[in-house]
């Protein structure tokens, strides 16, 4: 009996002096935390998308609480975050405009079609290298999902054959802009405004061969915009965002149907 | 020291390195061999941190068994005490390089945790008593000496399979073998090829 408690209590003893010196290491040595940048770290969404620039969300609450970043850079946060920020850091707020990510293309299976059987990566990049992608027009949506992958909000999905953007869910990370090796999507301001759905750099004509509703720069909607907000550039139109009224005219001048209003769009 | 002693001592050095290499020759520590050897500095930085720790673990429980444990007869509970005072070294540590090499414990991070259940360290500190039980020459000192050469050799034994492991990566292998069976072959060619420092040791020094 005497043996088995002198053995206890020599490793007890042996683990005792350990921890105690685990213990007095640990205040001695305690590295000082900066609260402030955890406070703030806590207030910023946790996405860690890097849209701000910073290597997540906690090294751009280290630069925030030294005064080396400007509150507003989060754009999954948006402009609440923004304020929440500078109203702890009590310096004046920058604006912040929300805006979502936009699909330039409605490419969907109904109006293009495969140009060839893809059996390869089921990857967007990995596709576009064979021949300028899967789908027949060379600039569209191919269908594959790398920008819904990468969505760390689930707000893109791929359904008969195009990227959806959910405006509800998306909060312009910026990620899935990246991600497309088309180009095709890009930010735009939260508002009711007119948004066009093609991207094709081809003249008319040889849009029309590949895709029934694809843009073919007939300007109609160019004359139309009682804005001048609309125009042909590379044989397809594009809205300016911040002239744009929303008042749809060129989306019901628009013989091909590939302008749609940002308030009806899933 | 007598140049006798000196040449032991470069003697125990080399043999920890080459003919008792701890993950090629005695096969123990093959967990970060295999999982930390992809790329060269990962290989360097956790080999840098096993080298210290298992230094400063013999530095610690050498002393506690002879002094400690052998005179209470308690010589069965090796294995239980080394792995405590092996955690809370490799506790204290973490700690200290917190403090103040951030830079260093930025660089290990994940490895110093790995270490504290890392069988190398602990084959180490347990093998060198037995080594001092069976021959009275071989004290403190040579257990230091001992310990440092295992660490440089778990460093070339990484340092090594991370080389082969990157030239494995551009190699057409069939399917089958690819990931950890190609490892596991290379990995045994390595070690194969250091059976051939067997007897170099005692050949080289005269011993």
């Amino acid at each position: 009996m005497n043996e088995i408690l002198f053995a206890v209590l020599i490793v007890a003893g042996i683990g005792l002096i350990a921890g105690i010196g685990l213990a007095v290491a640990s205040i001695v040595f305690a590295v000082p935390k900066d609260e402030k940048a955890e406070k703030i770290t806590e207030m910023l969404p946790g996405a860690n998308c890097g849209a701000c620039g910073y290597s997540g969300c906690s090294g751009y609450a280290a630069a925030l609480s030294k005064g080396e970043a400007k509150p507003g850079l989060c754009a999954p946060g948006g402009a609440e975050t923004a304020q929440e920020i500078s109203a702890f850091l009590g310096i004046a707020s920058s604006s912040m405009e929300k805006k979502v990510a936009m699909v330039r293309c409605m490419g969907s299976y109904d109006v293009t079609s495969d140009k060839m059987e893809y059996q390869g990566i089921h990857s967007c990049s990995a596709a576009a290298l064979l021949a300028g992608g899967v789908t027949s027009c060379q600039f569209g949506c191919m269908g594959l999902g790398d920008c819904a992958r990468v969505c760390p909000y689930g707000a893109i999905e791929v359904c008969n054959g195009m990227a959806r953007v959910d405006p509800k869910r998306c909060r312009a990370c910026s990620l899935c802009v990246a991600a497309c090796p088309k180009g095709l999507i890009t930010l735009v301001p939260y508002k009711k405004q007119a948004v066009v759905r093609c991207s094709n750099c081809e003249k008319g004509a040889a849009t029309m061969k590949v895709c029934k509703i694809g843009c073919i720069g007939c300007k109609k909607c160019e004359k139309t915009c009682p804005q001048q907000a609309i125009h042909v550039e590379n044989f397809h139109a594009v809205v300016d965002p911040e002239k744009c009224i929303g008042c749809g005219a060129c989306a019901e001048a628009c013989p091909r149907h590939c302008i749609s209003m940002t308030e009806d769009m899933v | 020291m007598n140049a006798e002693t000196i040449k032991s001592l470069v003697s125990i050095f080399l043999a920890a390195i080459l003919t008792e290499n701890y993950i090629l020759n005695k096969f123990l520590g093959i967990c970060p061999f295999l999982g930390v050897s992809k790329k060269l500095n990962t290989a360097v930085g956790m080999s840098v941190a096993v080298t210290a720790v298992m230094v400063i673990s013999t530095a610690v429980t050498w002393p506690i068994y002879t002094y400690i444990l052998t005179p209470a007869g308690l010589t069965y509970l090796q294995t239980i005490v080394f792995i405590l005072i092996i955690a809370a070294l490799v506790q204290l540590i973490e700690i200290i390089l917190r403090k103040f090499i951030p830079s260093l414990y930025n660089a290990l991070g994940i490895y110093l945790p790995l270490i504290t259940t890392n069988c190398a360290v602990l084959g180490v500190t347990m093998l060198v008593i037995e080594k001092g039980a069976a021959d009275p020459t071989f004290g403190y000192v040579q257990a230091l000496v001992n310990a440092f050469g295992s660490g440089i050799g778990f460093l070339v034994a990484m340092v090594l399979f991370a080389g082969v492991r990157e030239r494995l990566e551009f190699c057409d292998i069939p399917k089958s073998l690819r990931g950890l069976p190609i490892t596991l072959v290379a990995a045994s060619l390595v070690a194969v090829s250091f059976l051939g420092f067997s007897g170099l040791v005692d050949g080289l020094l005269g011993a």
